[in-house]
């Protein structure tokens, strides 16, 4: 299955991806950069095409 | 997708409403302050960037003409606009522009200088605006200010509706000043990494 990861470096934390992502798996905590909780994604990929910066990959993880 | 909207998704309203008093009577252009002061204070006092996450206008106004009426390539932005020398320095130009703009200010303000009604675009284009402009009450610097500070507005929006329409919808949140000053806020408020206390 896969799912989305960030970026971390170059995240510039606007939020684009929290607010499309449909799970609300996504968080900006303290304001640095998004995080996506792997429990909650389910690797539609609609926060990679909003990511402003396209720092959001969609990779294939075990599980 | 249908999505429960809530008061702060209208904001847009706000920024709209905002560029437009502005060719009306530059005054209002005061008001644009509210958009340096609440994000700061924001990330100042909560640790959070959440004036960019939920509030900021100008970016539900990008997702709206970019995103809903498809005025957008929606292609990947090149990699020098999101690198940290380009962002940071970009805040820095930025804060010396809104500087020299603060100082002319303080000059009509004290007198050495007469006010100039034009709405400079892109630091380099004067554009003649004396038609928003219908006197003051108080010193002629206040109108300087309000002729500035819409300049400082005027320009980012221009340049983020130039990469609304190259790049992504909200393209300009990834160079915007004030969002990389948040960040940097928040880094330096929070430690670099989010799970750091």
């Amino acid at each position: 299955m896969r799912k989305a990861v960030v970026d971390t470096h170059v995240c510039v934390a606007c939020g684009c991806c929290m607010k499309v992502c449909p799970r609300k798996a996504i968080t900006i905590p303290k304001g640095i950069c998004a995080e996506i909780d792997q429990k909650l994604c389910v690797g539609c990929g609609l926060c990679a095409k909003e990511c402003p910066a396209s720092v959001i990959t969609l990779e294939v993880c075990e599980k | 997708m249908k999505q429960n909207k809530k008061w702060y998704d209208y904001l847009w309203i706000v920024s709209l409403t905002y560029l437009i008093l502005g060719f009306f009577n530059i005054l209002f252009a005061w008001l644009g302050l509210l958009c340096f002061f609440i994000p700061l204070i924001i990330s100042v006092t909560m640790g959070s960037k959440s004036y960019c996450n939920k509030y900021c206008g100008r970016g539900q106004l990008f997702a709206l003409v970019g995103g809903r009426f498809g005025l957008s390539r929606r292609k990947d932005i090149p990699k020098w606009i999101k690198s940290h020398y380009f962002r940071y320095g970009f805040l820095i130009f930025f804060f010396a522009m809104f500087f020299l703009m603060l100082w002319n200010t303080y000059l009509v303000f004290a007198g050495s200088k007469d006010l100039s009604t034009v709405v400079t675009l892109l630091w380099t284009f004067k554009l003649p605006w004396h038609w928003a402009y219908h006197g003051t009450l108080f010193s002629d610097g206040v109108a300087q200010f309000a002729f500035g500070f819409y300049s400082v507005m005027f320009t980012s929006t221009v340049l983020g509706f130039v990469t609304m329409l190259l790049f992504k919808p909200r393209s300009w949140c990834v160079y915007c000043p004030m969002g990389t000053m948040t960040q940097l806020v928040c880094r330096a408020r929070n430690g670099s990494s989010p799970h750091n206390t």
